[in-house]
């Protein structure tokens, strides 16, 4: 099943990325070729076989409620584009 | 060059000897980085910081109240965090981000008196074969530096082949601690999934990242895994199986009548370079006529390997890539005063992150969009589990499985740039142990016409990691 343009499309919106005409056009090249490739696992009867979930065995793991010391808030906001504790600072999210 | 010892044993002895002492060795190192500046290994170097530790920790050493990694320098992977350090992961995503807290594997290292002299260049969030993908420029290989180094762990695995350090912790996902060591001469470990914590490790795809050890010296990789594994309640995929003395279980002599090892013809079929299949195949030889049983084993499903790879690795990328959206930290795109949030975070992605990046992104999302997700992520979740059951079944006849480490050595800058499927080919032979979550590791094994090495690769049973190492010291 080969991707449509429009499908690049929609996946980009998606996955909040913006490509101008020439890259949408070589990545649904690139994800044809890709997914016709991956198309092989269509091969395999897979009918009877559960999805494997976590490599290793897993078992439940409990720790005592204790409060301990995280990073300060100074810290975390020496990494912010507007340095503004203790808000991270955002464009408008509600349009007029 | 200037001449860098090549293990930690070598550096404590001339310590003791008072031939060297370890300022002296950090000179020498960071001499080796600014005369190899066109290899591009490093990202950051901590010349002033490296310093002031080595006479710190040379006093320890002639006090004899040094820690067990004392004399190792090490140089650190860009995904790796190392606390008020830049980590950039090779992107422009996170150019500007220092590192708030030191990974775990980090402050264990620390503790035994490791000096970490930079951090190393590598494929953007790791996602590449050659350290082409990095925003801060290719890594070339120190054997040929129109080629390669492999990737993602390119700069770790120079940085030591190059003698501008001793080892490397580097990260592995598909092949990127082997794969770069295999094209550079040295030892890559990847360890069993869960058995180095990935606490302080930037993720890419979860199940199947692990930490790995870059090395001159089988040895060295030894100290530094009983350093760096075992439990941290930060990671509650790392496992709480004890942890082995690694060293003092590789300098145990084998029988070799007591192991067999296991053959996988699929692994020396099409593709591979006729000089490495023979290469591995006299190996081979060699250890049947030292008595080691060989035995040919099947791994059916080698065919869906790289398929099943992609269609995981990208889903689980797309939705950990999906934290990068300029709010509380990394790259922000400078916007108009009109722009809202959602023009933010596209823009920021946008400008952010590289071609493979987006690509797999891309592809990650539309396996798991409604309608595709179970078309491809969940069947390809149900072959995962086939292919584990290979090796399952392998391991039953066989105690380990020795296979080239890569299908060519290393190639050209530019040669695979353009067919993102080709360049995925080359990480056939590597990708299956972190499908199924074993270790493996990759150790010279000799040379091909135009002077690049050759890797074999020893894949074991789940925290078998003495098992694979005491082997590789055998075979080496």
């Amino acid at each position: 099943m080969a991707v449509t343009l429009l499908e690049v499309e929609k996946i980009s919106k998606l996955a909040k990325l913006r490509f101008d005409d020439t890259q949408k056009n070589k990545l649904q090249e690139d994800m044809n070729r890709i997914l016709d490739y991956v198309e092989k696992i269509n091969e395999l009867n897979l009918s009877k076989v559960e999805p494997a979930g976590n490599i290793n065995e897993t078992y439940n793991l409990f720790r005592k409620d204790e409060i301990k010391q995280n990073l300060k808030q100074e810290e975390i906001f020496k990494n912010t584009f507007t340095k503004s504790p203790p808000f991270f600072k955002v464009p408008k999210v509600i349009k007029k | 060059m200037k001449p860098v010892p090549r293990s930690l044993s070598e550096i404590r002895d001339l310590i003791k000897e008072g031939k060297i002492t370890l300022p002296n060795l950090i000179n020498s190192c960071l001499e080796n980085i600014k005369s190899q500046k066109d290899l591009n290994a490093f990202i950051s170097v901590f010349e002033k910081d490296a310093m002031q530790n080595a006479e710190i920790v040379q006093k320890k050493i002639i006090g004899g109240k040094a820690g067990k990694l004392a004399g190792l320098v090490i140089s650190v992977k860009d995904v790796i965090s190392v606390k008020d350090r830049l980590m950039t992961c090779g992107s422009k995503m996170l150019s500007n981000y220092t590192a708030p807290y030191n990974a775990t594997a980090i402050e264990r290292i620390l503790k035994e008196d490791a000096i970490i002299i930079g951090k190393t260049n590598c494929d953007e969030f790791a996602m590449g074969s050659s350290n082409e993908n990095s925003y801060f420029g290719a890594v070339r290989n120190p054997f040929d530096s129109k080629r390669v180094p492999g990737g993602s762990s390119g700069g770790s695995a120079v940085s030591v082949a190059a003698g501008m350090c001793t080892a490397s912790l580097g990260s592995d996902t598909g092949g990127s601690v082997r794969q770069p060591a295999s094209f550079c001469g040295i030892t890559g470990l990847k360890v069993t999934y869960g058995r180095i914590s990935r606490y302080g490790l930037t993720a890419f795809a979860s199940s199947f990242d692990s930490i790995g050890i870059l090395a001159n010296d089988i040895n060295d990789t030894a100290e530094i895994l009983n350093c760096i594994s075992g439990y941290d309640e930060n990671d509650i995929t790392s496992s709480k199986k004890p942890v082995r003395d690694y060293y003092k279980e590789i300098q145990k002599e084998i029988n070799p009548k007591d192991i067999i090892i296991g053959y996988a013809k699929e692994a020396f079929e099409t593709g591979i370079q006729d000089e490495i299949r023979e290469t591995i195949l006299l190996k081979l030889e060699e250890l049947s006529k030292r008595g080691y049983r060989v035995k040919e084993i099947s791994l059916p499903n080698t065919d869906y390997i790289i398929p099943v790879y992609y269609i995981l690795t990208s889903a689980e990328c797309s939705s950990n890539l999906s934290r990068y959206d300029g709010v509380r930290y990394g790259y922000r795109a400078e916007l108009e005063a009109t722009d809202g949030i959602e023009e933010m975070y596209t823009r920021t992605r946008s400008e952010g992150f590289g071609e493979e990046v987006k690509r797999r992104i891309m592809l990650g999302t539309y396996v798991l969009s409604s309608g595709y997700y179970e078309q491809y992520y969940k069947k390809a979740q149900k072959a995962r589990q086939l292919i584990i059951k290979d090796f399952g079944n392998a391991f039953k006849k066989a105690d380990y499985i020795i296979t080239p480490t890569t299908p060519t050595t290393a190639f050209k800058i530019s040669e695979k740039t353009d067919n993102p499927l080709e360049m995925y080919m080359s990480d056939i032979l590597t990708v299956s142990a972190n499908l199924a979550g074993l270790p493996a590791v990759s150790i010279p094994a000799g040379k091909d016409k135009n002077g690049l090495p050759v890797g074999l690769q020893i894949t074991g049973k789940k925290f078998d990691e003495a098992g694979i190492l005491r082997l590789a010291k055998y075979i080496l």
